[in-house]
């Protein structure tokens, strides 16, 4: 489905900022925004859910260390068990620290995968830029031109306030 | 914005020259872009070939077995395993700065932090090696593994701190890894979009898998690296914790206490710092990075070994205290035999170095001279691994048993492996500096406005309708 897109391209963090915010005031919708770095602040004014990352990471966490501390529990415990220097069979203590580890494995590894399955990454993807200098030192602000309320002459009024270098309307 | 100019007086930049977003592209893509110059090459064939001479010594202790090492039935742990400790200890300031620092909001790490990780990388695959030929049959290296296997099944160990320490290192390595890499993902697509060679714009775009710079996608990458940063700030303190419990879970007169993990993980934080200090004075000359690695970062990281270093100090006095404190004769006698018997040298060297020589640090001057810094570190360095061969050796070589007393000294075999994992550190660290970005591009980005007064607004430009837009 193709969808029409106005584009404007900012230069500086303050004006990406407030462009975000004035276009969320008009209630527009907010198709994206590329940006090179991190801004401050910035999903949240754009309106960006925030992500559920931590909660796989969590869960992911939880079963590591679950499986790992049961894992050494059989292995010693039960399937054959050695005496080593009269220590219990189930030698709790002396667990937590591989327990741990593998926590901390499972978590991170597993996170770091669920983060380019959820984002679309993967090894050889095309990256589609809808400028050329996103990765650089451009801000680009792509809003959704299906809305009722939109129109394409304030928009370009919008992000002459906040000093945009340029402004494109496309098919996407 | 007036709060944010306000804000903005209270400190100087921590980039300086009034650099522009294109100008970083520009600065750190630049030092690989251009050709190598001779320095680079005669730093480089000298790390290889110390590399060189380092694999054969390894492909000769491989092949005739250990006892190729100066090693007896007294001492048999020495310099195998004192390298073993010294490259992990290196290796956690890379995780400090990344990861630690992020949580702690200490902007200046951006200039720092990519070079760090790397360094961790290279100083973990150094340490590594060590256990590894200490195993005498490396090629069965995966009996360490729990896997199901024919043998009974026989479990590994998981009450052995040798196994817990397989299980830390590894873990650490992954996740370091991990970090490391996600760290690159917007960099390598900033390398990609200015790439001019077809080879570099597809293998960037290869790895940097398809980034686009999205906000949808930043927001969950900041997620991951904060949920990244709070794994490994718990992992790094437990690598380091579990190394010394190899050594305090023994019943070894020196080795048997319970201050040992958070000695070892001050003591690992020191010597790394010295580490990236010696690595970054050295690039900041060579590549010219001036104005991302001023005398402020210096500085800062000057403040952290005075710390840490302090830290060791007191660990070195504790650790006497509580020998006299504890009545225990063979306690006593190995830190009076550490201090005044034949290895006092190695253990007035590792005093000198780690607890006298740093105070000079205090002084703002001379965290202000480089050339004094780049001395210091080296001499930290230096410190840090007699800490380690002061440990291991004179805890071992003189223990319960007055027959059995010896002393030990490396042979040929052991120097030559060490210094192949200069060589191999050196190496590594030098293709990285030719083929990634040594600073990270995207969070200096973040961080450049920081103490700078926003430049006036441009000129409210009328909207040239996709001018600059490659349709």
């Amino acid at each position: 489905m193709s969808r029409r897109i106005f584009m404007g391209i900012f230069e500086r963090e303050e004006d990406i900022l407030g462009a975000a915010r004035a276009v969320r005031e008009r209630g527009w919708t907010i198709v994206d925004i590329h940006a090179p770095y991190a801004v401050h602040g910035l999903d949240k004014v754009a309106g960006f859910a925030p992500s559920r990352l931590p909660w796989i990471c969590f869960a992911l966490g939880v079963l590591g260390a679950g499986l790992k501390m049961w894992f050494e529990y059989w292995t010693t415990a039960v399937s054959w068990p050695i005496n080593v220097s009269g220590k219990p069979w189930d030698s709790l203590p002396a667990f937590i620290p591989v327990t741990f580890e593998v926590m901390v494995l499972l978590a991170g590894v597993g996170t770091v995968i669920a983060f380019l399955l959820s984002a679309g990454l993967r090894p050889g993807k095309r990256a589609v830029l809808p400028h050329p200098r996103v990765t650089d030192d451009r801000f680009a602000l792509l809003i959704e031109e299906a809305d009722a309320v939109f129109s394409p002459v304030e928009a370009a009024a919008l992000c002459a306030k906040f000093h945009a270098v340029a402004t494109e309307e496309y098919e996407a | 914005m007036s709060t944010d100019a306000q804000h903005q007086n209270l400190r100087p930049p921590w980039i300086l020259g009034n650099k522009s977003l294109s100008d970083v592209s520009r600065d750190i893509c630049g030092i690989f872009e251009r050709k190598p110059t001779a320095l680079w090459w005669i730093a480089f064939l000298v790390a290889a070939s110390m590399l060189a001479v380092g694999s054969a010594a390894m492909i000769y202790q491989m092949a005739t077995g250990i006892g190729t090492w100066g090693l007896n039935k007294t001492v048999g742990w020495a310099f195998d395993i004192t390298n073993f400790v010294f490259w992990i200890g290196i290796g956690h300031a890379g995780t400090l700065i990344s990861a630690i620092l992020f949580l702690l909001r200490q902007k200046w790490r951006t200039s720092v932090n990519r070079a760090a990780e790397a360094m961790t990388l290279f100083a973990v695959m150094c340490a590594g090696l060590f256990p590894l030929i200490h195993m005498g049959r490396p090629w069965l290296f995966y009996w360490i593994f729990p896997y199901p296997n024919n043998r009974g099944p026989l479990w590994v160990n998981f009450r052995s701190p040798l196994v817990w320490d397989f299980f830390a290192i590894s873990t650490y390595f992954i996740i370091s890894a991990g970090f490391w890499y996600m760290g690159l993902l917007p960099d390598l697509a900033t390398i990609r979009d200015r790439a001019t060679s077809k080879l570099r714009r597809w293998l960037a775009g290869f790895f940097s898998l398809g980034w686009d710079g999205s906000y949808r996608t930043w927001v969950r990458y900041e997620s991951l690296y904060m949920l990244l940063a709070g794994l490994a700030t718990p992992l790094v303190v437990s690598v380091h914790t579990i190394v010394s419990w190899d050594f305090a879970t023994s019943v070894i007169p020196g080795w048997h206490t319970t201050i040992f993990p958070p000695y070892f993980v001050c003591g690992a934080v020191f010597s790394g710092f010295a580490m990236v200090l010696t690595l970054m004075l050295i690039a900041r000359k060579v590549v010219h990075l001036e104005d991302y690695f001023t005398h402020r970062h210096v500085g800062a990281m000057c403040k952290i070994i005075i710390l840490t270093g302090s830290l060791v100090g007191l660990a070195y006095l504790t650790e006497f205290f509580i020998a006299a404190y504890s009545g225990n004769p063979y306690e006593q006698f190995v830190f009076i035999n550490r201090a005044f018997g034949p290895y006092s040298w190695a253990y007035w060297i590792m005093v000198s170095c780690n607890v006298i020589t740093p105070q000079l640090l205090w002084f703002k001057r001379i965290r202000g001279n480089l050339m004094i810094v780049f001395l210091l570190s080296l001499v930290i360095n230096v410190g840090m691994w007699f800490e380690r061969f002061v440990i291991i050796v004179s805890s071992l070589h003189r223990d319960y048993l007055p027959s059995s007393w010896a002393m030990y000294t490396p042979s040929l075999i052991e120097v030559l492996t060490f210094i192949g994992t200069f060589g191999l550190f050196f190496s590594a660290f030098l293709l990285f500096c030719r083929f990634l970005p040594m600073i990270a591009m995207a969070e200096v980005k973040g961080v450049l406005r920081e103490g700078h007064h926003a430049p006036a607004p441009a000129p409210a430009a009328p909207v040239r309708a996709a001018q600059e837009v490659e349709a």
